[in-house]
């Protein structure tokens, strides 16, 4: 039974995986990490067969009496302390094979971009700096960096700890208050990465996803060019009335959209909104009927989250639901 | 008082066997009745209830577990809420450390230390009995709580800032700081008595290289608890204050840290893995000898991995914390340590094999759960070596890799032992046997239920699924996996229950066991099952490291202590040399008393620092009268 | 099975002095707790001084006077104590008993003291890491002496009484004095730390 459920693990480490696998590894850092630690698996099972077939073996050979003289206790002396020996070795190979690959993940080279990544309860906040203060813009939940390049993460914590983790691009890293860390990621292949809080960090903990997109140098500058951009202005009657609602609102207390005076701080960026794939840290696809449900009713979508329920006509939800969508 | 007056008092000498034993039961035995219960200090007796409350932890631990596994079965499943189920992950968690696996370890020792050793009583009897009603107390308390919906909700290791003053509402984080003072209050009473049992009332005879490995490993587990204990007391304590009055230790706006917190937890929680681990140890190298008719190969070598894994077990802490970004060689060297400790635990896996291959196999019960503990801890084992390299962890820190290795671990490793231990003494403890039957079928299911219910979480960790999120989407591809893991918990569960169902069973109508049903060789089983309340008729010398068979018939004694107090001996410390004639405190209430003064203090000081100084009075009245002589024998020399 | 009985204990002594009783090794174990927590303590000290930019935060070093008299006191104590330990070992019910009288002196005076020590400190326990850590140390340390005397005032009021004058007693009152000692030998890494690291 056991042997069979082993291989089973070798057939997944072997591909097939999901949005958020270890196993299928696609940044310089997670293929680094994936090849040790099929090396540390593999030498693992053949020391847990060794131990259990020697086992089967002694208590299943041909049973005689209890061996007690001390010439064969020597003897089994001398296999207990090879089996010693042979243990520290496996271990110091194990160690090394730690230390070179933490070294190999530790590219100290210049970064070709800098993000700031800021954790707070529930969602993800991503700063792209620049000297250019106008030229800085933000998103929530979602990461885009080019592909091939040198990514700096500075990593913090807006209220108690997080872990940022994109199991397929590179190993996870705490955001603690009062600290800064910092992660390097490169992505070696173009693709949309899942990621998802692996601190636990109170009641939304597991509804704390986000993605990274990694796209050619092309579609990135395209990109960012577009999140540089002020928010759209509403275009149709429906989202010109979202537009004054939202401002009428609470709303704005919270979000920031640039271009209008809504300069919230303490929820997402929602100047790009429409353009992101999900919303609220991944919980939702970006439709306009998801944007209606969540405004609606966030807190029975994802209990306890930080977003309160403001009370809206279905006229005013229409509205605001055609304006967040068309914001681009 | 001089010799000679001792001698001149009434003491065994040249009284008939049956007298002895008359004289004895009338000066040790506890006075029947709710009174004489609440006052008995007979270390069998309060282990017993040790062993029943920590039980009853179990079933409710897993009953939370059963819940959990009920929410996660399905994706965005409905069944229980975030808050719900952080409260109930939480409580696990918690409980399963520190109201059952810890407890349960020490109340094995304090039940068999002293009868392994060959002595009357545990040392200071009325702080055990203290121990068990603040444990109780600590329980109750953290159950209560979950009833009123205001359990903690933080994990078992409550990380500042979520536990602190600004995240954490209400009183949960509270409760379960205090529920840790509760737990380790106990747990340092009960090292400090085994300490002084092994160390100063061995049997005569019994020098140091003659005590039994289980004794070892419960004089290891209490170092660990006296060492490492401390440090959760000054983490649960000061974060009370931070949380009370405003001290500013985890704060880092004002100069605190909340990586702090998490180095003081870990200085206390990697230890405590092990003193759940190590008395494991000390369990199968007790009932592997007994099930294949060979000593135990490598004593020494044995005793010295015991403690060459205590002394290992504070350098490790960091492992704890390889995704918090310390400095990159830190982390190298706590690789290394951790790694380490595969070499004392292999030596004791080698030596168990060894064991086995040159003895003659009885596959009984007891012997099943050894088996089923080598092929699981071995596995737990190898995958902690896994996680002990920093950049491995990084991938699976936080994952249900993790939670897979430490069920591997604690229920592989610890819990399968502890169950093949109450089949081994479940005779002695009660005077009868369990059945063989409903053992070899509850072995089974809990084996199988067992791998099936943990080993799939090694691959849920690896394709990216994290620890304590009460419900996942369901495009991720991990609801298959995870029903499969939901319907083997129920395997799980039903092996569970058949040794429940058993060990109920057996205590009223289970087959009468004799008193040495297994040919064993360690003192225990040379008095009847169960064993007399003053444990031996006359205090046996020890000369060799086994027991002579019993069937030889006579059996080497010590004689000269009174009759009518209760004396015990007390011996040097390498040799075992009789060194003077103890008395052994008589039943008190007074510890009940103190354990409840304790715990109001206790109590209220979660809501006023205040409690501290007002409740500290009624705790110095009953220790007053604890200790004031009150002219029994007991008292005087 | 039938005893073969190879060894009479019945001319052993009732009590043993020293390291000859259990309480004596309990009073180690209790020692082993405390100072593991007193250990910690001054980690955590050094830890919260490693991060911060200036130490102490926020407030000058605490003044000498109050502290310094109250480690002379302590050190002066030990003598006293020391006595007290061999009388009780020779068992002279009288001297004992006047030396219990004036250990039990030798335990208030210190509080009388202590009262002056946390103003000295010139910041409060809510102020910031640092004046959290110093209180807690001045704290830890003052129900340390607290409990010892607690413990000395049963003592010596036990000493009155008919139970004194008893081998287990005189044990007690040994295993207080090392009590007492253990007191004064912690005070000595805390004095340092809390006055005198910060002037560094
Ligand atoms: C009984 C309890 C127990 C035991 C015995 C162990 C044993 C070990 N544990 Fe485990 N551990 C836990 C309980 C335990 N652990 C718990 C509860 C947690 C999680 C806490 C939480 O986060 O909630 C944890 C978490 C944990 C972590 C942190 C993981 C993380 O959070 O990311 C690490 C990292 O190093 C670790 C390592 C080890 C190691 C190296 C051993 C070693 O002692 C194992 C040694 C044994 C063997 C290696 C097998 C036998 C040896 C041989 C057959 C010889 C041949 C072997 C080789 C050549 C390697 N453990
Ligand atoms: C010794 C300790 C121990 C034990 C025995 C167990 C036992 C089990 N554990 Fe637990 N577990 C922990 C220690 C332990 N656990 C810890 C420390 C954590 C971390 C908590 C945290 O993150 O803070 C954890 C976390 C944890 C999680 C992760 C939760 C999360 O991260 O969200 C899960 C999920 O499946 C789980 C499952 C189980 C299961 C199915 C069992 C099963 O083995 C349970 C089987 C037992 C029973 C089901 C009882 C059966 C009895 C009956 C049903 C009979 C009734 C009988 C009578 C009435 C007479 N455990
Ligand atoms: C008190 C603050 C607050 C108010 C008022 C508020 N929000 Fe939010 N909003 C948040 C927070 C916090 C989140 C992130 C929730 C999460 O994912 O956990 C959020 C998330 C969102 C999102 C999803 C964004 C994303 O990228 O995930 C949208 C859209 C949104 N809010 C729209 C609105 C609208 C429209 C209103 C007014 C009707 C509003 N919010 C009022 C705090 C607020
Ligand atoms: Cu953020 Cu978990
Ligand atoms: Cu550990």
């Amino acid at each position: 039974m056991k042997s069979r459920s082993l291989s089973a693990l070798l057939l997944l480490l072997s591909g097939c995986s999901g949005p958020q696998s270890v196993l299928g590894a696609y940044g310089q850092a997670a293929i680094a990490l994936k090849d040790l630690i099929v090396f540390i698996v593999l030498v693992a099972i053949l020391i847990w067969l060794a131990v259990v077939l020697f086992m089967a073996f002694a208590l299943l050979r041909r049973q005689r009496q209890p061996v007690l003289d001390s010439r064969s206790e020597r003897r089994i002396m001398a296999v207990v302390a090879i089996a010693t020996a042979a243990t520290a070795f496996v271990v110091a190979v194990l160690t090394i094979a730690s230390f070179y690959t933490t070294r190999a993940l530790n590219s100290d080279g210049t970064a070709d971009l800098t993000i700031t990544v800021r954790a707070q309860q529930w969602w993800w906040q991503f700063i792209y700096a620049d000297q250019d203060q106008r030229q800085m813009f933000q998103t929530a939940n979602e990461l885009h960096i080019p592909v091939g390049r040198t990514v700096r993460l500075h990593l913090q914590a807006g209220d108690v700890i997080h872990s940022f983790w994109v199991p397929s691009l590179a190993g996870k890293l705490d955001l603690i208050p009062g600290r800064e860390n910092i992660l390097t990621l490169r992505a070696e292949k173009p693709g949309v990465y899942r990621g998802q809080c692996a601190e636990f960090c109170g009641l939304q903990h597991s509804h704390m996803a986000f993605v990274v997109i990694a796209e050619d140098d092309a579609d990135y500058q395209h990109w960012s060019t577009m999140q540089r951009l002020d928010g759209a202005s509403p275009s149709g009657a429906e989202a010109i009335a979202g537009q004054a609602v939202f401002l009428a609102k609470p709303c704005a207390a919270c979000h920031t959209i640039r271009g209008t005076p809504a300069s919230g701080s303490t929820g997402p960026d929602l100047t790009h909104v429409g353009s992101r794939r999900t919303i609220a840290a991944g919980l939702l696809e970006t439709t306009r009927g998801s944007l209606a449900a969540w405004i609606a009713d966030p807190q029975t979508l994802k209990p306890g989250n930080n977003m309160p329920v403001v009370p809206l006509t279905a006229d005013e939800l229409r509205q605001l639901s055609a304006y967040m969508e068309s914001l681009r | 008082m001089t010799q000679d007056q001792a001698s001149a008092t009434v003491t065994d000498l040249g009284l008939a066997d049956a007298e002895v034993e008359r004289q004895l039961s009338v000066t040790w035995g506890s006075r029947p009745g709710f009174w004489g219960a609440i006052a008995t200090v007979d270390h069998k007796i309060i282990a017993k209830r040790y062993v029943v409350t920590a039980f009853v932890f179990l079933i409710l631990g897993g009953m939370l577990a059963l819940a959990m596994r009920l929410q996660l079965a399905e994706p965005e499943a409905r069944f229980i809420g975030p808050d719900r189920y952080n409260q109930i992950f939480t409580m696990h968690g918690s409980n399963m450390m520190f109201l059952f696996a810890v407890p349960v370890m020490e109340a094995m020792g304090v039940y068999f230390v002293p009868l392994l050793v060959g002595t009357r009583n545990i040392a200071f009897p009325r702080l055990n009995a203290f121990s068990y009603w603040i444990f109780l107390f600590g329980g109750i308390l953290l159950w209560l709580s979950f009833a009123l919906d205001t359990a903690p909700d933080v994990g078992w290791f409550a990380y500042v800032p979520l536990s602190g003053p600004e995240y954490g509402s209400g009183k949960r984080a509270d409760i379960w700081a205090q529920m840790i003072t509760f737990t380790e209050l106990s747990a340092l009473a009960v090292a400090v008595e085994i300490v002084v049992t092994v160390f100063k009332q061995r049997a005569p005879g019994m020098s140091l290289d003659k005590v039994p490995v289980l004794v070892w490993a419960m004089l290891v587990m209490s170092f660990l608890v006296i060492m490492a204990m401390p440090a959760i007391m000054f983490a649960s304590s000061t974060l009370i204050l931070d949380r009370l009055v405003g001290t500013q230790f985890y704060n880092p706006a004002e100069g605190g840290d909340a990586l702090l917190w998490q180095h003081l937890f870990w200085f206390f929680g990697h230890p405590e893995v092990y003193i759940i681990f190590v008395p494991a140890v000390g369990m199968v190298s007790t009932i592997l000898p007994a099930f294949v008719g060979r000593p135990l190969f490598g004593y020494v070598l044995m005793v010295m991995a015991l403690i060459t894994t205590g002394i290992l077990s504070f350098g490790l802490w960091v492992h704890h914390m390889f995704t918090v970004g310390l400095p990159r060689l830190g982390e190298s060297f706590f690789t290394a340590s951790s790694m380490a400790i595969s070499i004392p635990a292999g030596i004791q896996i080698f030596c168990w094999l060894a064991t086995m291959w040159a003895g003659r196999p009885v596959f009984r019960t007891p012997f099943l759960f050894v088996i089923g503990f080598i092929v699981t801890f071995v596995i737990g084992g190898l995958t902690g070596v896994m996680v002990a390299s920093v950049p491995f962890d990084t991938q699976v820190h936080d994952t249900y890799f993790v939670v897979a290795h430490f069920h591997y671990v604690l229920i592989g490793g610890a819990v399968f032992p502890l169950i093949g231990a109450i089949y081994y003494w479940f005779p002695k403890m009660t005077g009868r046997m369990m059945s063989e039957r409903l053992g070899r079928r509850a072995f089974w299911l809990i084996f199988i239920g067992f791998h099936l219910t943990f080993f799939p979480m090694h691959i849920l960790g690896l394709v990216g699924m994290p620890r304590r999120v009460y419900t996942y989407q369901p495009e991720l591809p991990w609801g298959s996996l995870n029903l499969f893991v939901s319907l083997s918990s129920l395997v799980l569960a039903l092996g569970f229950l058949i040794f429940f169902i058993d060990a109920f069973r057996s205590w009223r109508y289970g087959a009468p066991a004799g008193p040495n049903p297994w040919n064993a060789t360690t003192l225990e089983w040379t008095t009847s099952s169960p064993p007399p309340s003053y444990n031996f008729r006359r205090i046996p010398v020890v000369d060799a490291r086994e027991l002579p068979s019993p069937e030889n018939g006579e059996f080497a004694v010590a004689s000269g202590l009174r009759t009518d107090r209760r004396e015990l001996l007390v011996t040097s410390v390498v040799e075992a040399l009789p060194e003077a004639r103890e008395s052994s405190p008589a039943d008190s209430v007074w510890p009940f008393w103190a354990a409840i003064a304790t715990s109001i203090m206790l109590i209220w000081s979660m809501f006023s620092p205040w409690a501290v100084v007002w409740g500290s009075i009624p705790i110095a009245i009953t220790l007053i009268a604890w200790f004031w002589p009150k002219g029994s024998a007991e008292d005087e020399s | 099975m039938r005893d073969r009985i190879v060894l009479d204990v019945s001319r052993l002594p009732l009590h043993g002095m020293g390291s000859a009783s259990p309480t004596w090794w309990a009073t180690g174990a209790f020692m082993l707790i405390e100072g593991s927590g007193f250990g910690l303590a001054i980690a955590v000290y050094f830890y919260l001084m490693s991060l911060a930019p200036q130490w102490p935060i926020d407030a000058p070093p605490p003044d000498l006077l109050p502290g310094t008299l109250l480690t002379g006191l302590l050190l002066a104590s030990v003598i006293p104590n020391v006595m007290v330990s061999r009388w009780a070992e020779q068992k002279q019910l009288r001297k004992v008993q006047i030396g219990l009288v004036v250990m039990s002196l030798f335990g208030i005076a210190p509080l009388a003291l202590r009262a002056f020590e946390f103003p000295a400190l010139h910041v409060s326990w809510d102020d910031n890491a640092y004046g959290s850590i110093v209180w807690t140390l001045l704290g830890l340390h003052t129900t340390h002496i607290l409990t010892d005397l607690i413990d000395t005032l049963v003592l010596t009021c036990l000493m009155f009484t008919r139970h004194g004058d008893n081998a287990r007693r005189y044990g007690d009152v040994q295993d207080n004095a090392l009590y007492w000692n253990f007191v004064v030998i912690t005070w000595l890494p805390l004095y340092i730390c809390i006055y005198w690291v910060p002037r560094q």
